[in-house]
């Protein structure tokens, strides 16, 4: 296959970007859209030029680090994430246009590969639960009903890789909080700190520069792992509770 | 109050009164059908009657308004607030953006609430304060205020766009409201909520343009 | 010491030999390649029976008084199951923790794609499972090359590990009353598998993570993302800190600490193409071993049987499917080459070789994963392989053309279950392969072939997984220590907890309670040398601005491993290999183009300097491989095999951990045997024929 790539180009944080035009030839239907660029990485090593910068690592879907904008849809239209996404959906001879992920809390560290450091904070602000090592009881003296289970692992499934804020029109990252936040709720380990949680995660959420919620969906269609909008919802309960709650802080 | 979600809540709450003031709105100019007599006696026993005698008489309207108005402004406040902040921090916005999920009502919330607003802005002057008469003279009643202006061919062409406006802001917001709320609990609920939505839209549109029609074509004069 | 049995094979791979190398085969022996050291022994475990030894070590390690710990502070590198859960578990008990990761966030680390499971002696089955049978299942499973008293200590606390991470909010699967499922897993005969649907290494992750992230915000931990450690601080045999490199704007800073652990995974990609992460590498151990820390049992590699097969040249990882569909799948090849491109489906049955069923009949498909693994190897190297050709290029630049993959076919499954109950127990992994290869499994049968999935060997610790250099500790997958020659299903992730939790909080304290050490200025010998010393390397690389891109020569190397030193191993191939690294490692100092410059977030550079200590532990993998003249586990030497071509060990000679220390830049390693003792358990051969 030969393809016209456009590629967002920028040499660091504060450096502007711009798209560039690339042509490739050779690209197998097999190969995997991260293999694609890697070949065009080899092409320009060889003629001396820099790389493409792009996160990645697993490769299989699950890692979370990679993620770009691929003709305008995150992930570009592939049911996971973009190493999961092959060359076989694109036409021959079609033009691809890869942009990075964008929203005020990503700030682009180069070309494609951005900081999403906040998502790490707003865990830092209750995204867990404070059992310390060796404090367990049995892991079966507190039943959970499959039910709840079911859903709290349906949220756990997240990967953090921020596509939902890539392709809010807001920049919001209220999936990601709320993935956490429906997690944590419905195991029996998770409700002592059930309101505090959600009150200083959205809190933190907020002082980290992400976009309000305006329920638009984008997020939830474009997440690999099928996180629903209901998440949010299952937030904004919490978090009116939490008004109501002594526990709320 | 600082919080993204709390504004929202807001929001929420102040929509879901000004829909269910749309909503009684419509039903009221709906009884244009039940003739001049009883649409007048309408509107004089919401500014005069209700209520009475638990408050004095004419006091209802006043309290009713004065609701009304700290929906409205705390509406707009939380919009303005909410949309300010997040139009300075999201991205600068893509080359090429393929929406995969959004409706055109979610996507015209913000220049739509803002043309609505104006809206009924002009509506007020138009119908409250009278003094943007649309074909009436300012003692003319109601019923006559109703005719004269939807005889009017521009001023029916200009409700029939501006209800549209309005219908998919509350389709949205209707949505959202309960999703806001935390009313969404399912896949099932959204589709059920998305569909109230869409039915309220629809039910307001057609039960507020039903009046102006019949003026336009001459039922009701 | 070359046998027919070898040569005859080696005749039937129809490797190109270059007799125009300088390493001809013929001229060297083993011996030749390293130098013998000293026998050495874990003092650590305490001499009493084995039930007792943990708690007796517990109770002779000195503590570090709650009112100290602040005071102190230990350096870990890596966010993974090991890493992480040491670092949070340390920050709990009050030490400050300096964390560090190459990733942009310590959620990404590569424990995140184990899909299986975690074993557990709970015996809530009421299926006779308990922590000497765990212990004993491993052992076997490690084909008696593990140290036993580390292994039992790893069945000990696994029980705690999933109260642990219960406790944390990891959704482990349940049933409708609420309390845990478990699974048996890898063949064994209790279901000791705790899972979260095919994403447990996830959802362990996770619960490591959030209770780190815990510690960030409580200050005890200092998280350091996008950080790569390229040297480690040793002052007068003591590991004091360790020197990185920031990957957003190349700085390289020094940290300096009162101990030091890694916990920095395996070093599967050293063959190229492996299930691992493309980040995975072997650099923080690497550079601890050359500076003193011995390398143990390098050679023990697990190769998984079904992965999807390779499917071009520019192939960058590879993918591995879950093991349990060998239990409904057939495995198959098609007797003459000449059908090998035709249409699986036209192929009638006389015609096709379910060949691990025809060589094992009484295990059938359900052989262990190496024996699986290296008959997949032998019918495609035979000329039997299906599926798309791939260019392999022999040492002496012929290139020619083999296919890769051999069927698993479901066809019988779906006619005797039905296609739904095929799909409630697969469909996931159908869809996966439907994804990746654009085939539909429901109708072709699907290709596999085995890929690089994990590696046994690591640095040589003790008891306390204190390795060969004093203060630095090292856990996880990047030590030697639980899995000896070939590991268990779902044991990866109970070690790295294992250890990150429950063991080495409870051992380095007996370190710490010396501490504080003297502090360390920036200015002090060891840390300047450190430094320069890596911002030489940095430099050097960046200098030789040669022809070939740093992929290139990766893919070369992992194509001699897996070709020498991966599923089938002899003398005179790892002879070869050894003397081909050694070319390719001349060439890439001397060719290697690296692009940018260093201070920039370059990956070009990154890439270099992992390649670069790729292609010395990829050597040293030989000399290990070369040096072990039997099959065990994972190690399949083709002079060692019984007379069915059965893996072959020989107790007599190489009941011991090979334990290697570096030996100078041009030298050659120095072999340390620590023998393996086993006191519990009574050593068997294992036969599956």
């Amino acid at each position: 296959m030969k393809l016209k790539l456009r590629i967002w180009r920028q040499a660091g944080p504060n450096a502007t970007g711009k798209l560039v035009d690339y042509d490739i030839d050779g690209v197998s239907e097999d190969m995997s859209f991260l293999e694609m660029l890697d070949l065009l990485n080899e092409n320009l090593t060889n003629v001396n030029e820099e790389p493409v910068a792009f996160d990645h690592d697993c490769r299989e879907g699950i890692c979370g680090m990679c993620g770009v904008v691929v003709n305008g849809i995150a992930h570009g239209g592939s049911s996971t994430t973009v190493c999961q996404l092959h060359m076989r959906s694109f036409a021959d001879g079609a033009t691809i246009e890869i942009e990075p992920w964008q929203a005020g809390a990503f700030p682009v560290l180069k070309d494609l590969a951005v900081d999403r450091s906040a998502f790490d904070r707003i865990i830092q602000a209750g995204g867990f639960i404070s059992s310390n090592t060796g404090s367990a009881p049995d892991a079966h003296a507190m039943p959970a009903p499959k039910r709840e289970a079911d859903v709290a692992f349906d949220n756990a499934t997240c990967i953090g890789c921020g596509a939902c804020v890539a392709a809010c029109p807001n920049s919001s990252a209220m999936l990601f909080t709320a993935a956490k936040i429906t997690h944590l709720a419905m195991l029996p380990q998770g409700q002592p700190e059930r309101y505090s949680r959600v009150k200083s995660m959205v809190a933190a959420h907020d002082e980290e520069g992400f976009g309000n919620c305006t329920n638009i969906g984008e997020c939830a269609a474009v997440c690999p792992k099928g996180i629903p909008l209901e998440s949010i919802a299952q937030l904004n309960r919490d978090l009116i509770k939490s008004m109501f709650t002594k526990d709320g802080k | 109050m600082r919080s993204t979600v709390v504004k929202k809540v807001i929001m929420a709450v102040t929509g879901l009164i000004m829909i269910a003031f749309l909503l009684m709105h419509m039903y009221g100019n709906l009884k244009m059908f039940a003739g001049e007599e009883a649409f007048d006696h309408y509107a004089h026993w919401l500014k005069g009657d209700i209520l009475y005698p638990i408050v004095p008489q004419g006091w209802f309207i006043w309290i009713f308004r004065t609701g009304l108005l700290a929906a409205l402004v705390l509406h707009i406040w939380s919009a303005a607030s909410l949309s300010m902040r997040t139009l300075a921090v999201r991205g600068p916005g893509y080359d090429k953006f393929k929406p995969q999920a959004q409706t055109y009502s979610a996507r015209t919330m913000r220049w739509g609430g803002i043309l609505v607003g104006l809206f009924i802005v002009f509506h007020l002057l138009q119908f409250t304060v009278k003094v943007l008469r649309t074909g009436f003279d300012a003692n003319a009643g109601p019923y006559e205020m109703f005719v004269l202006s939807f005889s009017t061919w521009w001023v029916f062409a200009f409700y029939a766009v501006l209800m549209v406006l309005i219908c998919m802001h509350v389709r949205h917001g209707f949505w959202s409201a309960f999703q806001t709320l935390g009313l969404n609990s399912s896949a099932k609920s959204q589709r059920w909520l998305n569909l109230l939505g869409i039915g309220v839209g629809v039910v307001l549109y057609v039960g507020f343009m039903l009046p102006p029609v019949a003026v336009l074509i001459g039922w009701v004069n | 010491m070359t046998t027919t049995e070898e040569v005859t094979h080696l005749e039937r791979l129809d490797i190109p030999r270059n007799l125009q190398s300088p390493t001809a085969p013929s001229t060297k022996t083993p011996t030749d390649f390293f130098v013998e050291g000293a026998d050495i022994s874990d003092g650590k475990a305490p001499d009493v029976g084995i039930s007792e030894m943990w708690k007796t070590r517990q109770f002779q390690a000195r503590l570090v008084n709650p009112s100290n710990r602040r005071k102190l502070s230990v350096i870990i590198v890596g966010t993974g199951l090991a890493g992480g859960a040491a670092a949070a578990t340390l920050g709990e008990a009050g030490y400050n923790v300096l964390n560090f990761c190459y990733q942009d966030s310590p959620r990404r680390a590569h424990s995140i794609a184990a899909q299986g499971g975690i074993n557990a002696a709970k015996n809530y089955r009421n299926d006779g499972d308990s922590t000497f049978r765990l212990f004993y299942d491993t052992v076997k499973g490690g084909d008696y090359r593990s140290r036993e008293t580390n292994v039992y200590r790893l069945a000990e606390v696994s029980a705690n590990i999933i109260d642990q991470c219960v406790a944390q909010g990891v959704p482990f699967a349940r049933e409708y009353g609420g309390l845990l499922d478990t699974r048996s897993f890898g063949g064994v005969q209790v279901q000791r598998t705790f899972y979260a649907r095919g994403q447990t290494g996830q959802q362990l992750l996770i619960g490591a993570y959030q209770q780190l992230e815990r510690q960030v915000a409580a200050g005890t931990v200092k998280m350091h993302t996008r950080h790569e450690m390229v040297e480690v601080i040793v002052v007068d045999g003591v590991a004091r800190g360790i020197v990185t490199r920031n990957m957003v704007n190349g700085k390289i800073e020094s940290w300096t600490a009162d101990a030091v652990v890694l916990a920095t995974g395996g070093y599967g990609n050293v063959f190229f193409l492996s299930t691992n992460a493309m980040g995975c590498n072997v650099t923080a151990t690497w550079r601890a071993h050359r500076k003193g820390a011995y390398f143990g049992n390098p050679c023990y590699t697990q190769i998984h049987p079904t992965c999807i097969p390779v499917h071009g040249d520019t192939q960058s990882k590879l993918t591995l499917m879950s093991e349990s569909l060998r239990n409904d799948g057939r495995i198959w090849v098609p007797k003459r080459a000449e059908d090998c491109q035709k249409d699986p489906r036209q192929i009638p049955e006389e015609d096709r070789d379910y060949y691990l069923e025809r060589i094992y009949p009484s295990f059938g498909n359900l052989v262990p994963r190496d024996i699986a693994s290296r008959q997949a190897k032998n019918m495609c190297d035979e000329g039997r392989g299906v599926g798309p050709a791939i260019t392999e290029r022999a040492p002496d630049g012929t290139e020619s053309k083999v296919s890769r993959g051999v069927y698993l076919d479901f066809a019988d499954a779906i006619a005797r279950l039905g296609q739904p109950a095929v799909s409630a127990k697969y469909g996931n992994l159908f869809d996966m392969y439907a994804q990746i290869t654009g085939e539909n499994p429901y109708e072709t049968p699907m290709r596999i072939y085995p890929a690089v999935h994990y590696t046994m060997g690591g640095l040589w610790v003790d008891y306390d997984l204190q390795s060969s250099i004093t203060g630095l500790y090292v856990t996880g997958e990047a030590n030697f220590s639980d899995h000896g020659a070939n590991r268990l299903g779902a044991s990866a992730l109970m070690q790295g907890l294992a250890d990150g939790y429950f063991v080495l909080p409870n051992t380095i304290n007996d370190y710490l309670a010396d501490a504080p050490y003297e502090k360390l200025s920036a200015e002090h010998p060891a840390v300047v040398e450190a430094v320069e010393s890596a911002k030489a390397r940095v430099e050097r690389l960046l200098s030789i601005q040669g022809t070939r891109s740093v992929d290139s020569f990766h893919k070369e190397l992992g194509h001699i491993m897996w070709e020498y030193c991966g599923m089938y191993r002899t003398e005179e191939g790892l002879i070869k290999a050894i003397g081909l690294i050694q070319e390719l490692k001349e060439e890439f100092w001397s060719n290697v183009r690296v692009t940018g410059v260093n201070e920039d977030f370059n990956q070009a550079l990154e890439r270099a300097g992992r390649v670069a200590d790729f292609i010395e532990l990829g050597e040293l993998m030989c000399v290990d491989a070369l040096h072990r003249r039997e099959s065990c586990g994972g190690h399949f030497r083709g002079e060692s095999q019984t007379p069915e071509g059965e893996a072959l060990r020989h107790d007599d000679e190489f009941l011991y951990v090979a334990a290697w220390e570096f030996g100078g830049e041009g030298g050659k390693p120095v072999l340390h045997r620590e023998p393996l003792v086993y006191k519990a358990i009574e050593l068997k051969q294992r036969s599956y024929t």
